[in-house]
C-alpha cells in the first residue's frame, strides 16, 4: 500500500459495484418493493391498527435476508470468480497491489449493499407513509444504518472465505457465521454451562472469535417506535469498522500469498 | 549496461494431489538476459514452461527458486509495473464491459488522468484493429480473435518500456496476424522490448532479434536468432527443384554426383547439392528424363528444424 493506492483502489470499488450493476444484482429491489407493497395494502387490513409495526418488521427483517444473500453470493464468488476466469492477470500486471485489489472489492460490494439498503429504506418509508406513520418513516433510519453495518461484515466474511475456498463451501461457512452471529449471546451462555473446560474454551473462544450480530439487531424494537441511543449506534460503528478492518487485513495475508494458475 | 529483463536461477515447482502432495517442476533454473530495445522471442513446446516464466515474472506466481528483475527492479516491486505491459495467453476480460470501458478502467489502475484516457484508449484500439462499431459492445460478444486484440491493445496502455506477449497471434486470422506482426515491429522501431512467447515460427523468424527455447522446464538454447540458425545449417548449399520427373528414375544419375541427395515430392523432385558448381549436372540429369526445372534456392535451416532438434530431445 502507498500514497497512490486511492485511486486505484476506487478504481477497483468502482468497477466491482458496476459489475453487481450489471450482472442485475438490484433486481431483488423488484421483489422487496413489491413485498412492501402488498403488505402496505393488504397486511395492514388483516391485522387492524398493527400496519406500520408489520411493515417496518417485515420490511427490516427482508432487507437483511435479502442483503444478506447478495453479501453471500456476490461475496464468494468476487473474488474466486475473476481467479477462474483469469481475469486477474490482466489486474496484476499493472500496479495494482493485492491488498489494494481486495479492499476495493470490499468496498464496491459494500456500496452495492449501501444502495441496495437505502432503496428498501426509502420503500419502507413510503409505505410507513402511505399507511399514515409519518414518525416510524423517520425513526427507522438509524436502524437501517445498523442492518447495513451488519451487511459489511457478512461481505467481509464472504471475501475472506472466497481467498482461499470455493463459493459453494464459501457461502455455507458464511452462512454459518451469519447464523452463529445472531447466537452469539447463547454461544457466552454456553460456554458459562459446560462442564467440561475444553468444551468452554471452544464454545468462549468461538463466542469472541466469531461477529456479534446481536450489537445491530434492532428490528423488533424499531418496530415499536424505538431508535437505537448515541451509544449502542456508536459502538456498533466501531464494532463494525474494528471487525472489518481485522477480517480484510487476513484476507489480504491469505491472497497475497496466492498462486494463479 | 541495464538489459530490460534478468532472470537468474528461477525454479519453479507446482503441487499436485490433495492429500498426497506431489511437486512437479515446471521451470528449472533459468537464467536469461534479454536486451532492451529487441524483440525476443521465447519459444518451447506445450508445458515447457513459457507461460510459467511469464506468470512469474507478472507475480501471477511466486517462484519456488531465482530472482527476477525487469528494468532493473525486482518483480515483487508493484510500482515496477507502471512501466511494463502483458497481454495473457486467450486473455479473458471482465465480459460484462465494453472494450473502451475496460481500457478506460485500466487507465485509471495506471493513473491515466481522466482527460486523456479517452483518446488513448481510442488510438490503442485502431491500432490492433478493433471496428469502431465493436468498440461499445460489451465483451461477452467478442470473438476469440476480437478479444486477442483487446488484449494487445491494454498491454499497450501505459506506452510500456517492456512489454510481454504470451501467444499474441493466438486467435486472429492470417490478415490480423499480418496486421499484429506490422504493430510488433512498430513496437521495436520506437525502441519498446519486447518478450514473446509464440508457437507460430514463422513470426519468429520474421520479427525476433534474439530467441530462446526451452525444453521441459530448462533452457536448450538461447542467443542471437540468425546465429542460432546459422551454427545449424547443414552441408547441402543448394536445392533444385524439378517437376515432372520422378525420383526412381533418375536416382542412379543422382547417386554419381559426390554429396548430392534426391527427395521425391509430390509434382516431382528437389535435389540438394553441397557445391554449387554441381548444379549444371544436376540440371543436364533432369533434362535428361524430361523434367521441367522449378526453382533453385539455397538452402537453409528452418527455424523450425532448430525448435524441433532443441526442443524434442
Amino acid at each position: 500500500m502507498s500514497a497512490g493506492s486511492l485511486p486505484r483502489i476506487l478504481a477497483v470499488a468502482k468497477n466491482a459495484f458496476r459489475e453487481a450493476v450489471r450482472d442485475r444484482v438490484l433486481y431483488n429491489l423488484i421483489v422487496f418493493v413489491l413485498l412492501i407493497t402488498a403488505s402496505a395494502i393488504f397486511l395492514g387490513e388483516l391485522t387492524a391498527g398493527q400496519e406500520a409495526r408489520v411493515i417496518v418488521n417485515l420490511g427490516l427483517t427482508a432487507m437483511l435476508i435479502f442483503g444478506t444473500f447478495i453479501a453471500i453470493f456476490v461475496g464468494v464468488s468476487l473474488v474466486w470468480k475473476e481467479i477462474e476466469k483469469r481475469t486477474v492477470y490482466a489486474i496484476f500486471s499493472k500496479p495494482v497491489g493485492r491488498g489494494e485489489y481486495i479492499i476495493g472489492k470490499f468496498i464496491g460490494l459494500s456500496a452495492t449493499l449501501l444502495l441496495n439498503t437505502i432503496v428498501m429504506g426509502v420503500g419502507v418509508s413510503l409505505a410507513l407513509l402511505y399507511v399514515g406513520n409519518t414518525s416510524l418513516a423517520a425513526s427507522i433510519w438509524p436502524t437501517v444504518l445498523l442492518i447495513f453495518l451488519e451487511l459489511t461484515i457478512i461481505t467481509a466474511v464472504a471475501i475472506l472465505f472466497s481467498s482461499f475456498s470455493t463459493p459453494a463451501l464459501s457461502a455455507l461457512l458464511t452462512f454459518l457465521v451469519f447464523v452463529i452471529g445472531h447466537f452469539s449471546t447463547a454461544l457466552r451462555e454456553l460456554s458459562r454451562d459446560m462442564a467440561s473446560e475444553a468444551a468452554r474454551l471452544l464454545f468462549s473462544g468461538l463466542y469472541y472469535i466469531m461477529p456479534n450480530f446481536s450489537h445491530f439487531s434492532f428490528a423488533t424494537e424499531a418496530a415499536n417506535g424505538m431508535t437505537p441511543n448515541s451509544a449502542m449506534l456508536g459502538g456498533s460503528i466501531v464494532y463494525a469498522v474494528v471487525y472489518n478492518i481485522i477480517l480484510i487485513t487476513v484476507t489480504v495475508v491469505i491472497f497475497s500469498r496466492r498462486n494463479f494458475k | 549496461m541495464e538489459y530490460a529483463i534478468e532472470i537468474k536461477g528461477l525454479t519453479k515447482d507446482y503441487e499436485t494431489g490433495f492429500w498426497r502432495k506431489k511437486k512437479v517442476r515446471a521451470l528449472e533454473d533459468l537464467t536469461l538476459k534479454v536486451r532492451r530495445g529487441i524483440i525476443f522471442g521465447f519459444l518451447g513446446g506445450n508445458g515447457a514452461g513459457k507461460t510459467t516464466t511469464i506468470k512469474t515474472l507478472m507475480r501471477l506466481q511466486f517462484p519456488t527458486a531465482g530472482s527476477a528483475t525487469i528494468l532493473g527492479h525486482d518483480i515483487a516491486d508493484v510500482q515496477m509495473h507502471q512501466r511494463i505491459g502483458y497481454c495473457p495467453e486467450n486473455p479473458y476480460f471482465y465480459d460484462y464491459l465494453t472494450a473502451r470501458e475496460l481500457l478506460s478502467h485500466f487507465g485509471e489502475l495506471f493513473g491515466i488522468p481522466s482527460s486523456d484516457r479517452f483518446d488513448k484508449c481510442e488510438t490503442l484500439l485502431g491500432a490492433v484493429g478493433l471496428d469502431p462499431k465493436d468498440r461499445g459492445k460489451q465483451l461477452r460478444k467478442f470473438s476469440k480473435g476480437m478479444l486477442q486484440r483487446v488484449g494487445l491493445a491494454q498491454a499497450l496502455l501505459n506506452d510500456p518500456e517492456v512489454v510481454f506477449f504470451d501467444e499474441p497471434m493466438s486467435g486472429l486470422d492470417p490478415v490480423g496476424r499480418r496486421e499484429i506482426r506490422e504493430l510488433i515491429a512498430g513496437l521495436r522501431d520506437k525502441g519498446t522490448t519486447v518478450f514473446m512467447s509464440t508457437h507460430i515460427l514463422a513470426d519468429i523468424e520474421a520479427l525476433c532479434d534474439e530467441v530462446a527455447i526451452l525444453r521441459k522446464g530448462k533452457l536448450a538454447a538461447a542467443g542471437d536468432l540468425a546465429e542460432l540458425l546459422a551454427g545449424h545449417e547443414g552441408d547441402r548449399v543448394l536445392e533444385v527443384n524439378v517437376q515432372s520427373v520422378r525420383a526412381d528414375a533418375i536416382q542412379d544419375e543422382v547417386d554419381l554426383i559426390a554429396g548430392a541427395e534426391l527427395f521425391q515430392k509430390p509434382n516431382g523432385v528437389a535435389i540438394q547439392i553441397s557445391d554449387e558448381s554441381d548444379l549444371e549436372a544436376v540440371l543436364a540429369v533432369t533434362r535428361r528424363h524430361g523434367g521441367s526445372l522449378i526453382s533453385v534456392q539455397p538452402v537453409k535451416q528452418s527455424l523450425e528444424d532448430l525448435f524441433v532438434n532443441e526442443s524434442n530431445d
